[in-house]
């Protein structure tokens, strides 16, 4: 990892259309990697869904402004932490040397977020069901909440966390000093998730610039390390799918965690940006990466130990419930902070020693997919 | 880059693919799990020896359905592996292919499925209506624009500066709709002269109803492994040798369209990592993408198979027939098998792999060819991604 460049993250963005965002991420990046993108980078990755950006072949939209044209550029239709692992899987392969990787939301633009969300759902079985589809969010924070004994306060813990861990980081848009009461206060809308358990949206965009080992030297003293990139997906089914678990976070864990040769990751790993969408989605996904058994992400909640000064500092950056979800780019928005506190440079929330950190994304309701990478300062 | 330092050479070892039809009673999934499954027991496989799956499928905006590559992961075969989806507009099946060829060459996989989904059909009436929204809605949507109207611009600009005449454009049309008389899974197969394109439905001129490819359904998959998978597996692998792929800028109006410029591009990232310096010499059989006629002559040209202009000479010299010296598209085609956008893509590498093969049947190009190249082409007259294989 080279450099990074990042427009911080918050709820509306009139000034900028979605192509300036975009541009103003990669010419950090670029600036922060020391690369010209038109003589160094050997391909660009994009990370986009069409009906998000309102566009059927997005594709067509994205060389201009981040340097692209008649270069060696694709799309990936997924978080961006899959765009990290393809350019991984890219340099590996020994024919690229710098790749660019991109994805961005524009979410203040969606004037019907819900009905986009509905639309992902399985048109024939599950769409005539109607409804917001983030009910099938607190079916399955039933559910968890049910097979694990973790509670309700405890999820409500996490939101608190976030949301006051995101008041010290300036790239979040929904910092906020709130208490367990007033997640358990605040307007229901997804039994059992209130206002205060669900991410806000935000617009944003990250692009990142990784190098293969053989010209890291050549733009930068400091890279940071990919240890090891893991992706998965469960059922898109809502009928056969396991209610309870993360099952694709531990399965992508799994992949990831060969690769970087961790065993125990409660150890090994110092730092952890993990999928918050909603409250209950941080203690699964806790349990589901195997820093604890099942049913006891709450307990280490509670304790503190995922609190900025805990053993394992968890979403320092706020997560999406303080940062705000940003679409495809939400799973570098979680790395960009594992970056950040990596190289030391994330300020006033800085973990001392930050080693080897972990980011992972979920790509949201309804699906059962998502990603993990693992990344560290030294080689 | 393009060093050839990489060590990992990657094989297909299957391939599979369904009728390509204007409306198949099968949904997505249904259509991405037969091909799977042929392209699995062509490979003698089965679901379990496979460690993860690449997907391509064309706009979401055909089916409805948001986050379409999630919706097919099942019917792909999917299921609790790494899943991903690559989307590049109609170069997606061509691209899908070479999404699988890094899966397995950076050597986190030993084998890799490749599916590429289309259906077209859901799109009342008709998925022309789709198309409609890949348009910038500021600058190119208020015109009412319409994709068979900016291809008609292309030819017309491509006719212009090599003052082509439709009659030479047209052998194209006749070519691969005759070619594809021998494909079983063909949609549109015909026995048809130049006579009949010229007199067919004006479209929007230039274009007329012969000179373009359907809409259909359908589905295609690969089954890819490493060297020493495959050698376990088979003794008549075929090498995926080079991959390219390349885009332009979105600004299509500002840039001279008689030329494909993205697609020379791709070719010479395939070309330089396969090693080819003279591609007319050291090709055997080429499937170029060819959803309108005067595509196939543009993409002729763009691959540095003729130089520019002259791609109409050689069609009406019978090069590319079958049975000349560079058989384009033996398979028929998008004009001729049909055009499920990216399976149509995925179909065409699927021929390569069958024409290197010698298991192409009737449709054998002679020769025992060797190295073959599939081409396809997609966003907004700007994307370019080409395969080079050898047998």
């Amino acid at each position: 990892m080279q450099g990074l460049g990042c427009t911080g993250f918050k709820s509306v963005t009139p000034d900028l259309s979605y192509k300036e965002i975009m541009f103003e991420a990669a010419t950090r990046a670029y600036e922060d990697a020391g690369v010209n993108p038109r003589r160094d980078i050997d391909c660009f990755i994009t990370c986009a869904e069409d009906y998000w950006e309102g566009f059927s072949i997005f594709d067509e939209f994205v060389p201009d402004q981040i340097g692209a044209v008649l270069k060696h550029l694709f799309t990936v239709t997924a978080d961006g932490l899959y765009g990290l692992a393809t350019a991984y899987m890219l340099i590996r392969t020994g024919h690229f040397d710098t790749i660019a990787v991109e994805a961005h939301s524009k979410a203040s633009d969606i004037l019907t977020f819900e009905d986009i969300v509905a639309f992902a759902i399985d048109p024939i079985y599950n769409r005539p069901l109607g409804g917001h589809p983030y009910y099938i969010a607190g079916l399955e924070m039933t559910r968890y909440l049910h097979e694990t004994g973790n509670t309700r306060e405890e999820c409500a813990q996490v939101v608190a966390k976030n949301k006051k861990n995101a008041l010290r980081n300036p790239y979040a848009g929904h910092g906020a000093q709130v208490t367990v009461d007033d997640v358990l206060c605040s307007e229901p809308l997804f039994y059992p998730l209130n206002r205060l358990d669900v991410s806000p949206l935000s617009d944003g965009c990250v692009v990142v610039v990784l190098a293969s080992e053989r010209v890291a030297g050549k733009f930068t003293d400091t890279p940071i390390w990919i240890k090891g990139v893991g992706w998965n997906s469960d059922t898109p089914r809502l009928e056969t799918r396991d209610w309870g678990r993360a099952v694709y976070t531990e399965l992508a864990a799994d992949m990831a965690y060969k690769m970087a040769g961790i065993r125990t990751p409660l150890d090994e790993i110092d730092v952890a940006e993990i999928d918050d969408m909603f409250s209950y989605k941080e203690l699964q996904n806790l349990e589901a990466l195997r820093f604890c058994g099942p049913g006891e992400a709450g307990r280490l909640t509670e304790e503190g130990i995922t609190d900025r000064d805990g053993s394992l500092p968890v979403n320092t950056s706020g997560g999406l419930l303080g940062v705000g979800y940003s679409l495809e780019a939400s799973g570098l928005q979680k790395l960009v902070e594992v970056v950040l506190q990596l190289r030391g440079e994330a300020g006033p929330r800085q973990i001392p020693n930050a080693e080897t950190g972990l980011a992972q994304v979920w790509r949201g309701i309804p699906t059962t997919s998502g990603a993990v990478a693992i990344l560290s300062n030294s080689a | 880059m393009y060093e050839m330092f990489a060590k990992k050479r990657v094989a297909v070892i299957g391939a599979g693919m369904t009728l390509f039809r204007r409306n198949l009673k099968e949904t997505g999934k249904e259509l991405a799990y037969e091909a799977t499954k042929m392209a699995l027991d062509s490979s003698g496989l089965t679901l379990d020896d496979i460690d993860c799956v690449t997907l391509g499928t064309a706009p979401d905006a055909f089916d409805g359905i948001h986050m379409k590559g999630e919706n097919l992961l099942d019917g792909a075969g999917g299921w609790r592996k790494p899943y991903s989806r690559v989307f590049v507009g109609g170069g997606t099946g061509v691209f899908t292919a070479e999404s699988g060829w890094w899966h397995v060459a950076s050597g986190l996989f030993d084998t890799c499925l490749v599916v590429a989904e289309e259906k077209m059909s859901s799109c009342f009436p008709h998925p022309q209506y789709a198309f409609t929204t890949i348009f910038d809605p500021m600058m190119d949507r208020p015109l009412g624009i319409n994709l068979v109207w900016i291809f008609a611009l292309e030819m017309h600009r491509y006719m212009h500066v090599h003052g082509i005449k439709k009659e030479k454009i047209a052998l194209v049309s006749v070519k691969n709709k005759g070619n594809a008389l021998d494909h079983p899974c063909a949609q549109l197969p015909e026995k048809i002269t130049v006579e009949d394109v010229l007199n067919s439905e004006v479209m929007v001129w230039p274009v007329q109803r012969l000179d373009i490819s359907p809409t259909s359904d359908g589905a295609a998959a690969l089954v890819l492994a490493s060297e020493e998978v495959a050698k376990k597996i088979t003794d008549d692998p075929v090498w995926i040798d080079g991959v390219g792929w390349c885009i332009d800028s979105t600004y299509w109006t500002n840039r001279d369209l008689y030329y494909p410029k993205y697609v020379e591009c791709a070719a010479d990232m395939a070309y330089k990592m396969a090693g080819i310096r003279n591609p007319r010499k050291e090709l055997d059989v080429v499937e170029a993408y060819d959803p309108f006629d005067y595509k196939e002559l543009h993409h002729i040209e763009g691959l540095r198979l003729c130089r520019k202009g002259e791609a109409p000479k050689i069609t009406e010299e019978g090069v590319t027939q079958r049975d000349g010296d560079l058989p384009v598209n033996p398979s028929g085609g998008l004009l001729g098998v049909g055009n499920p956008i990216a399976a149509a893509g995925l179909m065409k590498v699927c021929e390569i792999f069958w024409q290197l093969r010698g298991e192409a049947g009737k449709r054998q190009v002679p020769g025992d060819p060797r190295t073959g190249l599939a081409q396809a082409w997609g966003d907004l007259m700007q994307y370019g991604s080409v395969i080079v294989m050898r047998s």
